[in-house]
């Protein structure tokens, strides 16, 4: 009998359990692979899958094994990472990896001040929710390493991120993960950051270090990997220290392109309740705006937890405009629309900054230096503020490209 | 055994048994090409001389009914499935004549559900000889394992009107469940504590059956009405303390979806009709309790608001969502088949608005027109779908039975059908190369709407014309499943079968479109 060298699970089981599996992984110093494997689709994918599994040990390096899986309909992906998963914690260091191979399109990198109306928070250990995610076109997608995944299912989540990053197409949203607080979040980095995510949120900031920290891991791995990019940083400031800290944040490094507010913990840490109406974060959402502003970069809001109320949502979101946020959180895909919709201009507004945009392009092209709509003189910052809503209502689609009119 | 009878292959190349529990039939020729003849099916003569004159058809109890209905081995009896998964009349009028000792009995219902699994311990006991009917869950189970002695017979709920209406099947009793009724025999679906709303799937079995038993849990002093069921049908009626348990009779409530990605095909479907232009004032749509077509429903409700449109009528089953319809004044009829939620029954029994019908006039192929075909749209569900449009809605992907065809097959006649599916479900592929069961050809389906992407079939040009330059997302079918096998990691096995024919379906015209084979394993 070959003895056992050490034993792992991971991944769940239970009827209840939807495009997950359950893998345990029993390292041994002798007799090959023993693989079991029940699946509910078995019938249509029980050879693919046991041909995937025995692959997957092989990359990793697992030559002598009892390997039982339960499988409840697991797209690629996460059977690799689950099976990874159980071999680590059996206390395999794998040789190479079991990454599946990059099927997500290669994109470019995306612009620092791109728009950033909503993301979409997905938990890092849940991939159900993973693949249609971007069917619902949120401007960014949030893989959740953080607060959604147990501490003792971080290294699972991780891996499973990993591999989504390679293998899921979230469409045209920007790719986020929210790292863990660090210093565990710097080796969350070391997973994510070869997968060519664009934006990584830190948690909990208080200090500008904290980023500093961030930023050097990332520097070491993008060289490591001899491809620097843009890898954009979103600090998300969660206490009164990090907020009275927004301005130093914000100017910290160049790869910040937004600040963002964690309103459950921010209203822990003043000890009040946290409340529909928002009173008491009224000070440092506005504080952050601010300091946003004045480092050239965006402000986006917390989220809004209760899904079902898209009515509050609304009433919510449309504040947060008016406070100078550009963006915020979602953890419903519903939710996704209503925010859209909160952030964008108003048709008057638009119409009128188009006007103003006519009128300054008019008097650029005679030469004249003040810029009139009809017998009024405009002051440069409001051209210059309908400039730049005519550019974002373009970019949100609510402008033809060429044309001047609203749709 | 009959099992063993030629298998040939039908006009949709499918191969189907030219036999089936010892009765010929003809192979599915394609739509519209089978052309019946000769004259329908009729019931005995009756004299009134043989009734009691004050209209007092009272029996004791049900086997006292089944036996002065003469019932004999080999007998095919039938029920409606108005009571769904509350029903009790079903059960106990097979284990009444398993009592009395009836063995080889057809039994024919409009539906089955889960609550009648213990048909398979009489099956097992030689009491029913085979189902024709929809079988699903348990039952479905145990007639895909091909444990069933006769062969299955898959009918849609016209279908069944055709078949019975063409003498295929000749129901000896017909057993109605029966909300509320007189003792003459009227009996009516909208009213008492056992509420159902309509009784359309027993009108059928009432006018055609040799023999016809009501069986009531609030028996009314004559005259019950609206009579659904006429007691000039009727040879006796049964008082019972109770016909089902109301909780599973009718949902409480019937709820749209939670998922995002089905309020995204139904918010897209809705959308393709307003898009489209099939959402006009005077249009009628169709759409289901399924969760996707219920958001459908509230989805189009807003666009209709919007663009201040009114439909002429929408068509049951019908639910608390088609019922705010007839409220807000957005429609000027609901033409109901069956009634799936609470607000569903006390419209239907208030409001002269809310119609029950007949599968007669709704769906039956073999009339003089059928009002399916004059539905504008109609939203449906479906197991799988091929990149040729054909469709299954009987089995699953691994041959299974799952569920019945229930006015599916019908409703393909309507002027848009519009199939809501995921595109796939976990890792079950829904849009797949060829399906498992063939149930509507893909000539009749006009538009498969999943949430990666709207496919549209080739043939139907003019619907690809009327959504051009909109925002909607329409792509190939081929493409959509191209993606759904990316992801899924390749194409799914197709299930393996034995040799051995479990049921048939049938098309709408009584022909034999496809098999349902014993599963491996």
């Amino acid at each position: 009998m070959p003895g056992v060298i050490g034993r792992g699970e991971a991944g769940r089981r239970g009827d209840d359990v939807r495009s997950d599996l359950y893998v345990a992984v029993e390292i041994r110093d002798g007799g090959g692979i023993d693989l079991r494997l029940e699946s509910r689709v078995a019938a249509y994918y029980g050879d693919s899958l046991r041909r995937q599994a025995e692959e997957t040990l092989r990359a990793l390096g697992v030559a002598h094994a009892r390997v039982e899986i339960a499988d409840q309909g697991a797209l690629p992906f996460v059977v690799e990472a689950r099976i990874e998963a159980a071999a680590r914690r059996a206390g395999h260091a794998p040789r190479g990896d079991a990454r599946p191979p990059a099927a997500a399109p290669a994109r470019d990198p995306s612009p620092r001040d791109r728009l950033r109306r909503s993301r979409l928070y997905l938990p890092g250990g849940e991939p159900k929710f993973f693949v249609n995610a971007g069917l619902h076109e949120p401007d960014g997608i949030i893989l959740d390493l953080e607060d959604s995944v147990h501490p003792a299912e971080k290294d699972a989540a991780r891996l499973v991120v990993r591999n989504a990053l390679r293998a899921v197409d979230f469409g045209a949203a920007e790719r986020m993960v929210r790292i863990n607080q660090l210093p565990l979040g710097l080796e969350d980095l070391d997973a994510i950051v070869p997968e060519r995510p664009e934006l990584i949120l830190i948690p909990k900031v208080e200090t500008p270090e904290q980023v500093l920290d961030v930023e050097r891991r990332i520097a070491e791995i993008l060289s490591r990997t001899g491809k620097d990019r843009p890898l954009w940083i979103m600090p998300i400031l969660e206490s009164a220290e990090g907020i009275e800290r927004a301005r130093e944040i914000a100017r910290v490094s160049g790869r910040v392109v937004a600040l963002t507010i964690g309103l459950e913990d921010y209203t822990a840490d003043l000890g009040v309740p946290k409340t529909r109406e928002g009173a008491e974060t009224l000070y440092a959402r506005q504080r952050l705006v601010n300091a946003a502003k004045a480092a050239g970069v965006q402000a986006i809001d917390s989220v809004y937890g209760d899904v079902g109320d898209l009515d509050g949502l609304r009433i919510w979101a449309e504040r947060s405009r008016g406070m100078g946020f550009e963006g915020m959180g979602c953890v419903h895909p519903r939710q996704i629309r209503v925010i859209h919709e909160a952030f964008a201009p108003s048709r008057a507004e638009i119409e009128r900054a188009l006007r103003i945009d006519a009128a300054f392009r008019d008097a650029e092209a005679r030469g004249l230096g003040v810029v009139s709509l009809g017998s009024k003189m405009i002051d440069p910052p409001v051209v210059e503020r309908a400039r730049r809503l005519v550019e974002r209502a373009r970019r949100m689609g609510l402008v033809p490209d060429a044309g001047e009119q609203v749709r | 055994m009959s099992r063993r009878a030629e298998i040939v292959v039908n006009a949709a190349g499918r191969k189907v048994p030219a036999l089936v529990n010892g009765r010929e039939q003809v192979a599915y020729r394609g739509v519209g090409k089978h052309v019946p003849d000769g004259r329908k099916a009729a019931p005995p003569v009756r004299s009134c001389a043989s009734y009691p004159p004050n209209g007092d058809k009272r029996a004791p109890d049900l086997e006292t009914a089944l036996r002065e209905c003469g019932l004999r081995d080999g007998m095919t009896i039938s029920n409606h499935h108005h009571l769904r998964n509350g029903d009790r009349v079903a059960l106990e009028v097979l284990q009444a004549a398993a009592r009395m000792g009836a063995k080889d009995l057809v039994w024919f219902p409009s539906a089955s559900f889960p609550c009648q699994e213990p048909v398979i311990d009489l099956m097992e006991r030689g009491v029913v000889h085979h189902i024709e009917g929809s079988m699903n869950g348990p039952l479905g189970e145990y007639c895909s394992r091909g444990k069933m002695r006769g062969m299955g017979v898959l009918r849609s709920h016209g279908g069944r009107w055709q078949a019975i209406q063409d003498g295929e099947v000749k129901i000896d009793v017909a057993v109605i469940a029966a909300p509320t009724a007189d003792a003459f025999g009227n009996a009516d679906g909208s009213h008492g504590k056992s509420a159902c709303g309509s009784l359309g799937f027993a009108l059928a079995d009432s006018v055609y059956a040799d023999r016809v038993i009501v069986v009531t849990d609030n028996l009314v002093p004559f005259p019950c009405v609206p009579w659904q069921i006429q007691g000039g049908n009727v040879d006796f009626v049964v008082e019972v303390p109770s016909i089902g348990d109301p909780a599973k009779i009718v949902s409480g409530t019937t709820e749209i979806t939670k998922s995002p990605d089905r309020l995204l095909i139904a918010e897209n479907i809705a959308r393709f009709l307003r898009d489209a232009g099939i959402m006009r004032d005077g249009f009628s749509f169709q759409a289901g309790a399924g969760g996707i077509a219920l958001a459908f429903v509230m989805f189009l409700r807003e666009m209709m608001k919007e663009a201040g449109v009114r439909a002429r009528f929408v068509r049951g089953g019908s639910t608390k969502y088609l019922v705010q319809l007839l409220a807000d004044g957005l429609t000027d009829f609901i033409l109901d088949g069956q009634t799936f939620d609470l607000d569903g029954v006390r419209s239907i029994g208030s409001d002269p608005r809310h119609v029950a019908t007949s599968p007669f006039t709704s769906y039956n192929y073999n009339g003089k027109g059928n009002f399916a075909s004059m539905v504008d749209a109609v939203v449906l569900g479906a197991t799988e779908v091929d990149v040729h449009f054909n469709a299954n809605v009987v089995t699953h992907s691994d041959g299974r039975l799952l569920h019945g065809i229930g006015g599916w097959q019908n409703c393909l006649f309507s002027g848009c059908t519009i199939l809501a599916v995921p595109a796939f479900r976990d890792r079950i592929p829904v849009i797949v190369d060829e399906v498992t069961t063939l149930v509507g050809p893909g000539e009749m389906i006009d538009v498969v709407a999943t949430e990666r992407g709207i496919a549209i079939n080739p043939r139907r040009k003019d619907l690809l014309d009327a959504v051009k330059g909109s925002k909607l997302p329409i792509r190939p079918i081929e493409e959509i499943k191209a993606e759904v096998d990316a992801i899924c990691g390749g194409a799914p096995r197709r299930a393996r079968f034995k040799d051995n024919p479990v049921a048939v379906v049938k098309w709408v015209d009584g022909t034999v479109l496809d098999t349902v084979w014993e599963i491996e394993g």
